[in-house]
C-alpha cells in the first residue's frame, strides 16, 4: 500500500519536475514547480515527517513561490527577450553538471542501499512530530537555531538594500 | 496513519472532482454567442490600450520577500511554543534572543520605510 | 479498514453537503441581514422571505454564457478559479464540529481527519490559496484583474505574518497542533482562549477577515477605483467558484475563530455540534455586520495596520503570555 502511494507521488514528482524545464511558458513552469514541491510533502508524509511536510508547503509552496510569480509577472518576458542562442560555454556546463549529479545520485543510492536496516525497527510515536521536533531544537540544535535569526537579519537587510536603491 | 491521511485524499479528490465538473457544466450548459466585442477586454467601455502586464512596484517584491522571511520566523516558533512548558524560563529566554536579533531588522526596515506606501 | 473507508466517505460527504448549503444560504442570510440594517426588506420574491433565492440565483449563474475574453491566457484563466475553490474546501478537513458520537456499538469522531498537524495543515493550504488569485489577476489580461489580484495577493501575504504569530499564544497553553486537543483544552468557559488570549483572539479575527478579503479589507475588489478586481473577466460558474470559494473562506475563517477561542463545540445543555454552529454563525453575523457598518480602508493604510501595528503586538502578545505562563 504504502509503496504503491510511493510510486504514484514519485512518478507525479519527477513528471512535474521534468515540465518545469521544458515548459516555454514561465507562468506554467512556476506551477509545476509547486506541483513538484506539494508532492514532495507527500512524500515526507509517507517518512512520517509530517511537520517538515506541512512546512514544506507553508514555506516553499505557499511563500518563496509567491516570490517567484511575481518576479515572472513583473518580467514578463515575451519570447524575443529571452536569448534562446545557445551560448557554447552553457551548454557545456550544464553537460558537466548534469554528469556530476548523475554520479552523486549513483553514489548516495549505493551508500544508503547498504544503510538499510535488514530487521524490523519501531519508531518513536512522536518522531518527526513537533514535540520531538521541538525538543531537539531547542535543546540540542540550540546555537544553530540562534544563528539562523542572524540569517534571517542578513536576508532583510539584503532585501531592502536591493529593492531600495535610493535610501 | 490510514485513518488520518485517507478522508483527507478523499476529500480533495472530490473537491477536485467538484470543481472540473462545474467548469465543465457551465462550459455546456450555457449558450456560447461570442461576438468580437464582448469577447474584447473590458477597459470601462473604451477600446483597450496597450498590454496589461507591464512593469509594477517593486514593493510588492519587497512584500513578498519580508514575507518570507517572517515565514520561516513563524515556522520556529510553533515547535517553540508547544515545548514551551517543558522550557519554562529557558526557553523564554532563547526566544527572546532570537526575536531581539529579528526585531532589529523589523526597524531597520521601518526606519527605511519599506512598509510606507506614499 | 473497509469501516474506516465507509466512515470518511459518509464524513466527506455530510460535510460538503452542509459546506454547500450554507454558502448558499449565506448569501442569502447577507442579502437579508444588509437590507434590514439599512430598513429594507431585501430578497421577498422568490419562495418566503426569498428563501428560494439562492437556488435561483445558483441555476441562473450555470445556464449563464461562459465568456472568455480573446487576449487570456486559456489554460491559466480556466485553472485560476479551481485554484482558489479547492483549498477554501480543504480546510474543514481538521476542523472538529462535534463530540465523539457513538452509533451501532462504534464511536465515531466528528472531524473528517484528526490529523496532528491540525492548525499547520490549515496554513499550509490556505497559504495555496494566494495562487487562484494572482494567476486569476495574471491570466485575464486586464488592467484592473491584474491590480486586484496583486493587491489581493500582497494583503494575504502581509496578514498571513501576523495571522501566523496570532496563535502562538493558543498553542502554548494547549501545547498541541492538533485542533481537537484544542477543543479539548477547554473544557469550562474560564479556559476558553478567548478569555486567557484576549489580544490574540482580536488580532486573529482582524487578520482572518483580511485574509478572507472582506470589509474593511475588501481592497482588492474595490467596487469604485477596480470595476471588480481579479474576477472582472470573469462569467458563468468560473466566476460562481470565485464567490463560492470567498463564501467557504468565510466560513472557515469562522469556523477556526470557534475552534481555537470559543471553545469550539463545548457547551452546557445543548448538544455539542448545536453548540458549534451557534458559534459559528456568530462570527458569520459578525463578519456582515461589519460589512454593514465599517467603511473600506485606504491601501497604505492596510499595509501600515498591518505590518506596523498587528505585527509588534502580535509579537507582544507571545511574550507577554510566555512571561505570565512562566510566573
Amino acid at each position: 500500500m504504502q509503496f504503491f502511494i510511493f510510486l504514484i507521488v514519485s512518478i507525479i514528482l519527477v513528471v512535474a519536475s521534468i515540465l518545469v524545464i521544458v515548459q516555454r511558458n514561465p507562468v506554467v513552469s512556476a506551477l509545476f514547480l509547486i506541483a513538484a514541491l506539494c508532492a514532495q510533502a507527500i512524500l515526507y508524509l509517507l517518512l512520517n515527517a509530517t511537520f517538515l511536510a506541512v512546512i514544506q508547503i507553508i514555506v516553499y509552496a505557499g511563500a518563496i513561490m509567491v516570490l517567484f510569480l511575481f518576479v515572472i509577472m513583473l518580467l514578463n518576458l515575451r519570447k524575443d527577450e529571452f536569448g534562446f542562442e545557445k551560448r557554447k560555454a552553457q551548454r557545456f556546463f550544464g553537460i558537466l553538471f548534469a554528469i556530476l549529479l548523475l554520479v552523486e545520485l549513483g553514489v548516495v543510492i549505493k551508500i544508503g542501499l547498504s544503510k538499510i536496516p535488514s530487521t524490523e525497527f519501531s519508531l518513536d510515536p512522536d518522531f518527526g512530530g513537533v514535540q520531538s521536533i521541538g525538543k531537539a531544537l531547542f535543546t540540542d540544535y540550540l546555537l544553530p537555531f540562534e544563528l539562523t535569526s542572524v540569517l534571517l537579519l542578513v536576508a532583510m537587510v539584503g532585501a531592502i538594500v536591493l529593492a531600495k536603491k535610493k535610501l | 496513519m490510514f485513518k488520518t491521511y485517507f478522508p483527507i485524499a478523499l476529500l480533495l479528490i472530490l473537491v477536485l472532482g467538484m470543481a472540473f465538473v462545474i467548469v465543465l457544466l457551465s462550459r455546456f450548459l450555457g449558450r456560447r454567442i461570442p461576438s468580437k466585442d464582448k469577447l474584447s477586454t473590458y477597459e470601462c467601455g473604451i477600446e483597450p490600450t496597450g498590454d496589461a502586464r507591464g512593469r509594477f512596484p517593486v514593493k510588492f517584491f519587497l512584500i513578498a520577500i519580508l514575507f518570507i522571511i517572517f515565514d520561516i520566523e513563524i515556522v520556529f516558533l510553533y515547535p517553540w511554543a508547544v515545548v514551551f512548558k517543558k522550557l519554562k524560563v529557558f526557553g523564554l529566554i532563547e526566544m527572546g534572543i532570537f526575536l531581539f536579533i529579528l526585531l532589529i531588522g523589523y526597524f531597520y526596515i521601518v526606519k527605511k520605510g519599506a512598509l510606507r506606501w506614499e | 479498514m473497509l469501516t474506516v473507508v465507509i466512515i470518511a466517505l459518509i464524513k466527506v460527504a455530510v460535510v460538503l453537503v452542509v459546506l454547500l448549503l450554507m454558502i448558499a444560504y449565506l448569501t442569502w442570510l447577507e442579502r437579508k441581514l444588509l437590507a434590514h440594517f439599512q430598513v429594507r426588506l431585501g430578497p421577498m420574491r422568490v419562495g418566503p422571505h426569498g428563501l428560494l433565492q439562492p437556488i435561483a440565483d445558483g441555476l441562473k449563474l450555470l445556464f449563464k454564457e461562459d465568456v472568455t475574453p480573446s487576449g487570456v491566457n486559456k489554460v491559466i484563466y480556466t485553472l485560476a478559479p479551481i485554484l482558489s475553490f479547492v483549498p477554501a474546501f480543504m480546510v474543514f478537513a481538521v476542523i472538529p464540529f462535534g463530540d465523539k458520537i457513538f452509533l451501532f456499538g462504534r464511536s465515531i469522531d466528528l472531524v473528517i481527519s484528526d490529523f496532528n498537524m491540525g492548525i499547520l495543515y490549515i496554513f499550509a493550504v490556505a497559504s495555496l490559496g494566494v495562487y487562484g488569485i494572482v494567476l486569476a489577476g495574471w491570466s485575464s489580461n486586464n488592467k484592473y484583474s491584474l491590480l486586484g489580484g496583486l493587491r489581493s495577493s500582497a494583503q494575504m501575504v502581509s496578514y498571513e505574518v501576523s495571522l501566523g504569530l496570532s496563535v502562538i499564544g493558543v498553542l502554548m497553553l494547549s501545547e498541541s497542533l492538533s485542533l481537537v486537543d484544542i477543543v479539548r483544552s477547554q473544557d469550562t468557559i474560564f479556559n476558553w482562549y478567548i478569555f486567557r488570549q484576549p489580544l490574540g483572539f482580536i488580532i486573529f479575527l482582524i487578520c482572518a477577515i483580511a485574509e478572507t478579503n472582506r470589509l474593511p479589507f475588501d481592497l482588492p475588489e474595490a467596487d469604485n477605483e477596480l470595476v471588480a478586481g481579479y474576477y472582472t473577466e470573469y462569467s458563468s460558474m468560473k466566476f460562481a467558484m470565485f464567490y463560492l470559494g470567498e463564501y467557504a473562506n468565510m466560513i472557515n475563517a469562522s469556523a477556526i475563530a470557534t475552534t481555537l477561542f470559543l471553545g469550539g463545540w463545548q457547551g452546557p445543555w445543548l448538544p455539542p455540534v448545536v453548540w458549534f454552529f451557534l458559534k459559528l454563525f456568530t462570527f458569520l453575523f459578525l463578519f456582515i455586520w461589519l460589512r454593514a457598518t465599517l467603511p473600506r480602508f485606504r491601501y497604505d493604510q492596510l499595509m501600515r495596520f498591518g505590518w506596523g501595528i498587528l505585527l509588534p503586538l502580535a509579537l507582544l502578545n507571545i511574550f507577554i503570555t510566555g512571561i505570565v505562563m512562566v510566573w
